[in-house]
């Protein structure tokens, strides 16, 4: 079966919106549930992150979120069980998010195994790096079906990004601009002509542009120049609100997509 | 075998660069430049010309007459309490902030646990003009208040960290933030051998000038450059490093790393890393580490600010794992007791993580002409306030 990462890509060449949140938060069950109604309100792609005590590339938000979902019990072990049926209720690409030590625990080559089992299409390790990807993990994503999704920041090199480029095979995570996870209100001059000059690499892999999305406009600044952008501390905020889940999750869905109501 | 880091920055299995790509640039830099920088004759004149003026150097490898009878061996002191800022932790941030410049950096950050990693750089950054913020836990922070002074009076911004156990594990993941959110003009002083190549074999390299002046102190006094065994507190682990370093090679000399057990290594209040870790990924590299069967990071705990930390540095982690040097633990009791041991036989006031490695010569056997080498890291200054509360409490 074609992987639905680049199924996606195929049959929606921009404007994708990719959705993160941290598994188990705000409660520890409701993973499946805030799935389906990302599905249902018209999120592309989900990004599904396992909670670690230790998330340096996190800004508060994700942050706090990981803390309450570890106090509130989640584990891999867990989230793989609550997943176990989630491809009878969903088509979109499901992604898991996580630090390597995690992984690392549960193994490398089992977490692939099961992840593949499940339906998952693609593993996001921001600290796994790409030489040590590259020689001891890489079959075990590739026998089964997972892509494994590496970012780029303004700092990187050109000839690092075609080295990503040449490795990847779903998308590339552009970060917006060097920082930890976080909303920001803007997309800059600068930012732009870093969206500007990836676009202009002409890269194989399509790009979708995340960390500091979390409106209407900047989420449209950024699709401008990529084929969409990932929202994560601004779902999770949204989530922490008054409100059932589907509510939630269907006022924010409609704030990225809908430009009357931006504030 | 060797027990350096190889080409890609391993210690056996133990090491490597498990960064974030946003800390890819910043790493990589360092990485490609540190030797040539490190190595070159301009730098080396100007590290000893500071560490000797600057800092204090060589440190007095002190003969103790009142232990060496206690213990029944020959027992010696390496008095890294009497540098400059009360540590050898001045020996790394010298050379690191010598490197800073050479990179042009402008802006300096560093964690800290104790205090003392972050008044050494507090301490540089005011001589060389620099930038300085420190973060440190919340709890670190208020035990270890007259650090906390001393940074401010010497320029540095101390930011508490509240995440966690607001220990020093907290305040590390506080500082990579930052330096993810500043990738430019910011160098991060990390104050141990830990962190991603090249750190732990930087960091090493700056605190080898401890073993380098032993082994010439040792021939002055003994006549032979080789000790018997050299007994150091791991922390992350960087006193440890300098004081084995030159030794590494040496087979027949015994490296004997004690690490914190708190209140033991079968409660949960402990910090004994070989003792209660496996194999993980923290901040940056691949070592020993406390945590659970779902790879969530332990908060550790001991009395001592300093080895308050649920790893060790990969070098530390292979040389337990070859059997090279060998680990032990003392718990918090032991370490008091080993303080005012040390107290009332020599007049000197040790760090409470320099009394670790004092307290596990209760805990060695060694014939009465063995030459022992006790690293004293640094200083008790910083401890008066829980030497008095135990003191009092004693009495
Ligand atoms: C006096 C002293 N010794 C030892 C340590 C532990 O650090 P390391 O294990 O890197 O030597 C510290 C840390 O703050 C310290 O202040």
């Amino acid at each position: 079966m074609e992987n639905r990462i680049n199924q996606l890509f195929k049959e929606k060449p921009n404007n994708i919106l990719s959705v993160y949140f941290t598994a188990g938060f705000p409660q520890l069950n409701e993973t499946e549930e805030i799935i389906v109604e990302l599905e249902k309100s018209g999120a592309d792609l989900i990004e599904i992150g396992i909670p670690f005590s230790d998330p340096v590339a996190d800004g508060p938000t994700i942050q706090k979120s990981s803390d309450k979902a570890l106090k509130n019990g989640m584990s891999i072990k867990l989230l793989f069980e609550q997943l176990k049926d989630i491809r009878q209720k969903v088509k979109l690409p499901l992604v898991l998010m996580g630090y390597f030590n995690n992984v690392l625990q549960y193994g490398v080559e089992d977490f692939c195994r099961k992840a593949n089992e499940i339906g998952i299409d693609g593993i996001i390790l921001p600290d796994l790096p790409l030489e040590v990807y590259e020689n001891e993990y890489r079959p075990f994503f590739e026998q089964n079906n997972l892509r494994n999704i590496f970012l780029i920041t303004p700092q990187t090199s050109e000839a690092r990004i075609r080295k990503i480029d040449d490795l990847s095979n779903g998308f590339i995570y552009m970060v917006s601009s060097s920082s930890t996870t976080g909303a920001k209100s803007n997309v800059t001059e600068q930012q732009e002509a870093y969206f500007k000059r990836i676009q202009e690499m002409n890269l194989k892999n399509p790009r979708l542009v995340g960390f500091g999305i979390s409106n209407n406009t900047t989420f449209v600044n950024s699709c401008r120049y990529s084929h969409g952008a990932i929202v994560g501390s601004a779902f999770i905020k949204a989530l922490s609100e008054e409100g059932s889940i589907s509510q939630n999750v269907k006022k924010f869905i409609d704030l990225i997509h809908s430009s009357e109501e931006n504030n | 075998m060797s027990y350096h880091v190889d080409q890609n920055g391993y210690y056996g299995r133990f090491g490597g660069a498990f960064i974030p790509e946003m800390m890819y640039p910043n790493v990589d830099g360092l990485r490609n430049r540190y030797l040539e920088i490190i190595e070159s004759e301009e730098f080396r004149k100007e590290y000893t010309d500071l560490l000797r003026d600057y800092v204090g150097r060589p440190s007095p490898l002190y003969y103790s007459n009142r232990l060496s009878e206690q213990y029944g061996a020959q027992i010696y002191l390496k008095r890294e309490d009497l540098n400059h800022t009360g540590s050898h932790k001045i020996n790394n941030t010298v050379g690191q902030i010598l490197l800073a410049k050479r990179l042009g950096k402008k802006r300096i950050i560093a964690e800290t646990g104790a205090g003392q990693h972050g008044v050494a750089t507090a301490t540089v950054c005011a001589r060389e003009g620099l930038q300085c913020i420190v973060y440190m836990g919340a709890l670190d922070v208020s035990r270890q208040a007259p650090n906390v002074e001393k940074m401010k009076m010497l320029g540095a911004e101390v930011r508490p960290v509240y995440s966690g156990n607001q220990t020093l594990k907290d305040a590390t993941n506080e500082a990579i933030r930052d330096w993810i959110n500043n990738p430019e003009d910011t160098h991060y002083i990390i104050g141990s051998v830990v962190g991603p190549h090249p750190y732990p074999d930087m960091v090493a390299r700056f605190q080898a000038v401890i073993s380098e002046e032993m082994r010439q102190q040792l021939k002055e006094k003994t006549g032979s450059e080789l000790p018997n065994a050299v007994i150091a507190c791991v922390g992350g682990g960087s006193n440890a490093a300098g004081a084995f370093y030159h030794f590494l090679d040496d087979e027949e000399v015994k490296l004997i790393a004690v690490e914190a057990a708190g209140k033991g290594v079968d409660t949960d209040e402990s910090a004994a890393t070989t003792a209660l870790g496996k194999t993980g990924v923290l901040h940056g590299s691949k070592s020993l580490l406390m945590q659970t069967e779902d790879g969530q990071v332990i908060e550790p705990y001991s009395i001592s600010a300093g080895l308050d930390y649920p790893g060790i540095g990969p070098m530390h982690a292979n040389l337990y794992e070859t059997g090279r040097a060998k680990f032990m633990s003392v718990t918090d009791e032991e370490t008091l007791e080993a303080a005012y041991n040390l107290t009332e036989k020599e007049g000197i006031i040790p760090a409470l993580e320099s009394a670790h490695a004092l307290a596990a010569l209760e805990k060695l056997k060694f014939g009465p002409d063995e030459v022992v080498v006790v690293n004293i890291s640094g200083r008790g200054d910083k401890d008066m306030e829980t030497y008095l509360k135990h003191f009092r409490a004693k009495q």
